[in-house]
């Protein structure tokens, strides 16, 4: 069967992020970028589903600006076949996208498509359950477990209170949550195989789709700093202010 | 203005994350509706018609809804939506996985996790791990929105007297089912809803170690967390993560023990009101959000807080 694995390039986990002056937004001025850690995870399960030889094409697919390819040729070293780009400059809401995937679902016909739960810049956590919604296909969210069976597939998911799992039909959406797997990391050859592989770019016009959003960002600001607070000697005095001081306990 | 606001619950218990989320359509205004969506549920729409400043429940009892699958729960929402300005559900892992559905099948955005209310139109919500707090702005005709429940103080439980109506389902789709559950058991109070939470990390070596902190949390009636670092060294199961990839919590008290504190840890409890630190590493970061930080070996400090409390 055919996955389709939707990435997304955002900052890298590992920045420190700040706010704009002029609370515009977020500084990504000469920032690393990256693919999302979820999608990272995403890309890892399709592969893995691959090599058990249940997939049999993987094609992943961006939304973002032209450098978008980077984390494009990044899921093509670590296993996809063919890649595909959908060219936006703007930053897109998750119902956009989600639009702007349903196109490529159309197009491609996957039995799977699999996308990572969040983006850990915008934090929306909702591009895959609007996908469903969109497609009208079932959906397996926050996969801590990924099991395709004949027409099925079976997702244990990470609720709050611990697990679930449900059988979904197929076609079926899964999003990925973090102990799903462990992505591998690319080897050179395969980093240089990756520079061959094929990837397409499209538009949003191509496509036909709109992606105006009712949705405005008025300001981005720094949340309330934290200051440091004092040391205390001993537990003795710890317990004296939590109940005089903080009136806590 | 009338407002929806999605009951979290099990079929037995009424969530307390509803009344957060009630709190959250109560900074808005307008009228507020329940929607308890659910198997065998009529205990349920009875306890949310005694919330504070609830007009109407709405209870569709189908089998169809028994477990939230939300092929089945998104229809039935997005069918009664055209009647509210808002629609509301609670951040939790139920509420984020139905209501994107029901957005994008009402073809309207989705305002995610929400933190305060600052006009029926405008709400701020943490983005980047909360690292940067947005203000956004919705001309959607139908304003979808998650609520984080650290974010809104909880109405009374007591106090309402709402009308129950009956609502017909929708049915079954027939594109997915359940197939089981496995839920952690516990006496302590639930993570996210605890006044108190007693969290341990990398610090405390092992999974048998977090006896010490199981035995002062059971004094203080503290729920017990972890860090990333100490789930994924397997010390305890994932369900007990706080961070920004675990539960974000904010209650009075946090007693972190053993923890460095990475940003991804800090994302989910930076919003508690005293937080304590209990770590033998004195530059570790954690001491630079903590209120009181105490340096030194947790196998002695552990068990002596809990003789002193």
């Amino acid at each position: 069967m055919k996955i389709l694995v939707a990435v997304k390039r955002v900052v890298d986990y590992n920045v420190k992020v700040r706010v704009k002056a002029d609370n515009s937004g977020v500084d990504l001025a000469n920032v690393k970028m990256s693919m999302n850690p979820f999608c990272e995870i995403a890309v890892e399960e399709a592969v893995r589903l691959k090599e058990k030889g249940v997939a049999s094409e993987i094609v992943v697919v961006t939304i973002g600006p032209t450098a978008a390819q980077e984390q494009l040729r990044t899921a093509l070293a670590l296993g996809a076949d063919r890649a595909v780009l959908i060219e936006s400059g703007e930053e897109l809401n998750s119902l956009a996208v989600a639009k702007l995937l349903k196109a490529v679902v159309d197009k491609e016909q996957p039995q799977l498509v699999i996308l990572g739960k969040q983006a850990i810049d915008s934090d929306n956590n909702q591009t895959g359950q609007m996908l469903g919604a969109l497609t009208g296909y079932a959906q397996g969210t926050f996969a801590s477990k990924v099991e395709v069976e004949g027409d099925k597939v079976k997702v244990e998911r990470e609720i709050d209170g611990g697990s679930q799992t449900v059988a979904l039909n197929l076609p079926a959406i899964v999003t990925t949550d973090l102990r799903l797997n462990e992505p591998r990391y690319a080897s050179l050859p395969n980093i240089m195989k990756a520079k061959k592989k094929p990837l397409e770019t499209l538009t949003p016009d191509a496509l036909g789709v709109t992606t105006t959003s009712t949705l405005k960002t008025l300001k981005v600001e720094a949340p309330a700093a934290r200051s440091a607070g004092v040391k205390v000697k001993s537990v003795a005095e710890l317990v004296e202010k939590l109940k005089n001081e903080a009136k806590v306990i | 203005m009338t407002i929806l606001v999605i009951a979290e619950h099990n079929n037995a218990v009424l969530a307390a994350a509803t009344l957060n989320t009630v709190a959250a359509a109560k900074a808005i205004g307008g009228d507020i509706h329940v929607l308890v969506a659910g198997s065998g549920c009529g205990a349920i729409g009875e306890a949310a018609a005694k919330i504070e400043g609830v007009a109407k429940v709405l209870v569709a009892d189908d089998a169809a809804y028994a477990n939230q699958l939300p092929e089945n729960v998104a229809p039935l929402i997005a069918g009664l939506a055209s009647n509210y300005s808002h629609v509301l559900a609670a951040a939790t892992t139920n509420g984020k996985n139905f209501l994107p559905r029901v957005a994008a099948q009402l073809d309207v955005d989705q305002i995610s996790e929400i933190v305060s209310v600052e006009s029926p139109d405008t709400f701020k919500r943490p983005i980047y791990a909360g690292n940067a707090i947005a203000t956004v702005q919705s001309s959607a005709a139908i304003k979808v929105i998650t609520v984080r429940a650290t974010g809104f103080d909880p109405v009374s439980a007591e106090g309402g007297s709402a009308a129950v109506e009956q609502v017909s389902g929708t049915g079954d789709k027939g594109i997915s089912s359940f197939v089981g559950e496995e839920l952690a058991k516990s006496d302590r109070p639930e993570l996210t809803a605890a006044k108190i939470v007693v969290s341990g990390g990398r610090g405390m070596g092992n999974g048998e170690n977090f006896k010490h902190l199981y035995s002062l949390a059971d004094k203080l009636g503290a729920a017990v967390g972890a860090s990333r670092a100490a789930v994924d060294a397997g010390f305890v199961p994932n369900d007990m993560q706080v961070g920004q990839t675990g539960k974000i919590v904010a209650p009075q008290l946090y007693i972190a023990v053993g923890i460095s504190g990475a940003i991804q840890h800090l994302a989910g409890m930076k919003d508690s009101k005293v937080i304590v630190a209990i770590n033998k590493d004195e530059d570790a970061p954690i001491f630079q959000v903590a209120d009181y930080g105490l340096v030194g070996d947790l196998f002695e400090i552990v068990p002596e807080l809990e003789k002193l409390v």
